[in-house]
C-alpha cells in the first residue's frame, strides 16, 4: 500500500505538468521535482503558489531549502514527489486542527 | 510614465500596508518613442505596458508589506484583460490588491482605471526574493521616497 494519498498526489502532479509544461507521464511518486523534473526555482514559484491556492495551505518552502542547505535535512524529503505530497497532507491536516 | 526607463509609476496615491492594497497614479506622456511604432498616427498605451503598470503598483506594495527587506520579481500573468484604449496624456489609476501570499511569492489582483472606467485587469504574480544588493535596496528606496510610498 502506498503511504501517500493518491488522490492529492494526483492533484499535485497535474499541477506540476500544467505549471511546468512536463508531460504528465513523466510523473511518477519517486520523480525529484528539480533533479528529476527540471523544475527550476522560479518555476517552483508558481507551483507552490499553486498548491497553496488548490490546499488552502502556505507550503513553507524557504525554510525546506534552508534546511537543505544547511545541511539538517537533505532535498529529497522534500521534492520527491511522495514525501512532497505526504507534507502537503500533513499541512493540510495541520490547516483543519488550527 | 517614463516609458524608457520602464518606469510605469508617477505618484503612489494610497498606500494601504495594513489593508495590502495601493493605489498609483500613472500620467501617459504626451510623446514618446514607444508611440512611433504603436501605431504610426494613431498612438496608443501599449496593453504589455498596462499589464506592466498594475505589475509595478503591486511591487510597491510587496516593498511596503515586506519593509523592503526583499524585492518583488514578476513571476506570473494570469487573466490579463484590455477593456480600452489609452491615448498620450491620458492619467491613469494602477490599484494592487494582495489575494495571496506565501513562500517567495505574493499573488495580486491588479485594475487599471481610466476616468472611472476600468481599462485593465490582471492577476499578478510576484516572487518576492533578498535584494542581490545593498545598492539596489537603496534604489528602491529612493524610487519609494519619490513616489510617495515612504
Amino acid at each position: 500500500m502506498a503511504d501517500y494519498n493518491q488522490a492529492t498526489y494526483d492533484t499535485v502532479a497535474d499541477i506540476i505538468a500544467e505549471v511546468s509544461s512536463i508531460d504528465r507521464a513523466t510523473i511518477s511518486p519517486e520523480s525529484h521535482a528539480i533533479n528529476d523534473l527540471g523544475i527550476d526555482s522560479l518555476d517552483f514559484l508558481d507551483v507552490t503558489f499553486a498548491i497553496d491556492k488548490k490546499f488552502g495551505i502556505k507550503m513553507p518552502v524557504e525554510k525546506w531549502m534552508e534546511d537543505v542547505n544547511e545541511g539538517r535535512a537533505k532535498a529529497e524529503e522534500f521534492f520527491v514527489m511522495r514525501n512532497l505530497v505526504r507534507r502537503i497532507d500533513e499541512l493540510v491536516a495541520q490547516k483543519a486542527t488550527a | 510614465m517614463r516609458l524608457e526607463h520602464f518606469q510605469l509609476i508617477d505618484r503612489v496615491e494610497r498606500p494601504d500596508r495594513d489593508g495590502k492594497t495601493i493605489v498609483c497614479r500613472c500620467q501617459v506622456p504626451a510623446e514618446s518613442t514607444v508611440f512611433d511604432g504603436h501605431f504610426p498616427g494613431h498612438p496608443l498605451l501599449p496593453g504589455t505596458l498596462m499589464i506592466e503598470a498594475m505589475a509595478q503598483a503591486s511591487g510597491l506594495m510587496v516593498l511596503a508589506m515586506f519593509d523592503f527587506r526583499r524585492m518583488p520579481l514578476l513571476i506570473g500573468v494570469d487573466k490579463a484583460r484590455v477593456r480600452g484604449m489609452v491615448k498620450p496624456g491620458a492619467s491613469l489609476e494602477a490599484e494592487g490588491r494582495l489575494v495571496q501570499e506565501g513562500a517567495g511569492y505574493v499573488a495580486a489582483e491588479g485594475h487599471l482605471t481610466l476616468e472611472g472606467k476600468r481599462v485593465a485587469e490582471a492577476e499578478i504574480r510576484l516572487g518576492t526574493l533578498p535584494f542581490p544588493s545593498e545598492s539596489l535596496r537603496d534604489e528602491a528606496r529612493k524610487f519609494a521616497r519619490a513616489t510617495g510610498l515612504i
